[in-house]
């Protein structure tokens, strides 16, 4: 009889393990929403990511459709070189633009993908034509000064 | 001078000594593990003593270190308004760090100090000597189903812990501070990875298991067989336990952690 109350026991335990697993699985993890291994691949190139990251998301009008999965500089153009990894229920023209953006004024960065109106669709492994780099806040800054000068300069003759 | 060098030799001999017992005993309880498990009902018995006993603690300090990150997390982020983000950060810090952590360390102060105090007493009063002499193998009998019960009991408890933190957070933030209950999830999902995050953190929590299991067995089995001898091997079962844990962690980060980002 005692036995069986600590078989009982343990198996309430184990049980309770399980649920805890299971919360941290669906609720507090992103084991269904996301799965590395499937989907197709699509390359985007830029000549600056900015703070884009590897697994940041990629969305297109907001909602998530992959995630990218590496980054790298090409050798001889210096170009960052991002490989996404994009559901495979989601198409995208060939003239869709690759914009990296922030969420929020200093939230994270992620890649916008504004779709196009081409009828032929990018495949598995092919490039996006059309990108946009990161805004670069001290670069900016730079060209609004510059800009200014080059107003008040023209504003004196 | 000269006593000074006698003392430094005796102490660095002392603990090789002690390191070398140390290492035959792992093997002995490794070579051990495999007939010990077979013995399913002692290991049930393990569990539930080591585990289903350490449910309660475990429960309510998750319970609260959720509520108060919730609490502390909120002072910080909502002065760059990004409260949304509590989420992601209690999530993070404890399915990452805090989960496996404390528990290993309310964990050796729970059950790896009875573990030892009990296989202590049992060398103190004979009883292994006593099991030896009737054939049955201490360390197969009293040992392994012990060790094994720490290794399986840790990352289930862990798991719990982290578990009851989060609802602890949801309770605090969402309720009472009255952040959004969708970015509050939303936040955590989209920055908690399963596989990076959750199973790294259980795997954490095993390597813990491992080092408070054969740390508690081998103090309460080489203890002194005295009333001494028991409290002290009590008390360094805490003391190393804890540093090991702690130790690992940080050796564990850095491999599972560092350039991730």
């Amino acid at each position: 009889m005692n036995r069986s109350k600590t078989n009982v026991a343990v198996g309430a335990f184990v049980a309770l393990g399980v649920v805890a697993l299971v919360f941290m699985a669906l609720k507090v993890g992103n084991l269904v929403s996301f799965d590395s291994a499937e989907g197709y691949r699509l390359e985007a190139r830029f000549d600056n990511i900015g703070g884009l990251r590897v697994r940041a998301p990629v969305k297109s009008a907001g909602v998530v459709v992959g995630r990218v999965e590496s980054i790298h500089l090409d050798r001889d153009t210096y170009e960052a070189v991002a490989q996404l990894r994009i559901r495979p229920e989601f198409r995208f023209s060939t003239d869709t633009i690759a914009a990296i953006v922030t969420s929020g004024l200093l939230g994270e960065q992620y890649l916008s993908l504004d779709a196009g109106g081409d009828s032929l669709y990018l495949k598995d492994g092919e490039r996006f034509i059309k990108t946009q780099s990161a805004m670069v806040l001290e670069k900016l800054i730079g060209q609004f000064l510059y800009n200014k000068a080059a107003e008040s300069s023209g504003d004196k003759k | 001078m000269l006593d000074l060098l006698d003392r430094l030799g005796a102490v660095t001999l002392g603990a090789l000594a002690r390191l070398g017992l140390a290492t035959l005993f792992f093997g002995a309880v490794f070579a051990r593990t495999w007939r010990g498990l077979k013995r399913g009902a002692l290991l049930v018995r393990e569990i539930h003593f080591s585990g289903v006993r350490s449910l309660a603690i475990i429960l309510v300090s998750g319970l609260f270190v959720g509520m108060v990150l919730a609490v502390q997390g909120y002072e910080v982020l909502q002065r760059f308004g990004s409260a949304d983000a509590l989420g992601s950060l209690v999530a993070l810090s404890l399915v990452r760090e805090l989960g496996p952590v404390v528990t290993a360390l309310l964990f050796a102060g729970r059950a790896g100090s009875a573990v030892t105090a009990e296989i202590g007493l049992m060398r103190a009063t004979e009883q292994l000597a006593a099991m030896d002499m009737m054939a049955v193998d201490p360390i197969s009998r009293v040992v392994v189903p012990r060790f094994m019960g720490a290794l399986v009991s840790l990352p289930i408890l862990a798991v719990i812990f982290s578990s009851a933190g989060v609802i602890g957070a949801y309770l605090v933030g969402v309720e009472l501070i009255g952040i959004d209950a969708g970015a509050f999830w939303s936040q955590m999902r989209a920055s908690v990875d399963f596989r990076l995050d959750v199973l790294n953190g259980l795997f954490k929590a095993l390597v813990f298991g491992l080092a408070v299991g054969l740390i508690s067995v081998f103090e309460g089995y080489h203890a002194a067989p005295t009333a001494e001898g028991v409290s002290s091997a009590t008390t360094r079962t805490v003391v190393i336990s804890s540093l090991s844990v702690l130790t690992l962690d940080f050796i564990l980060t850095v491999l599972m952690f560092r350039g991730l980002n």
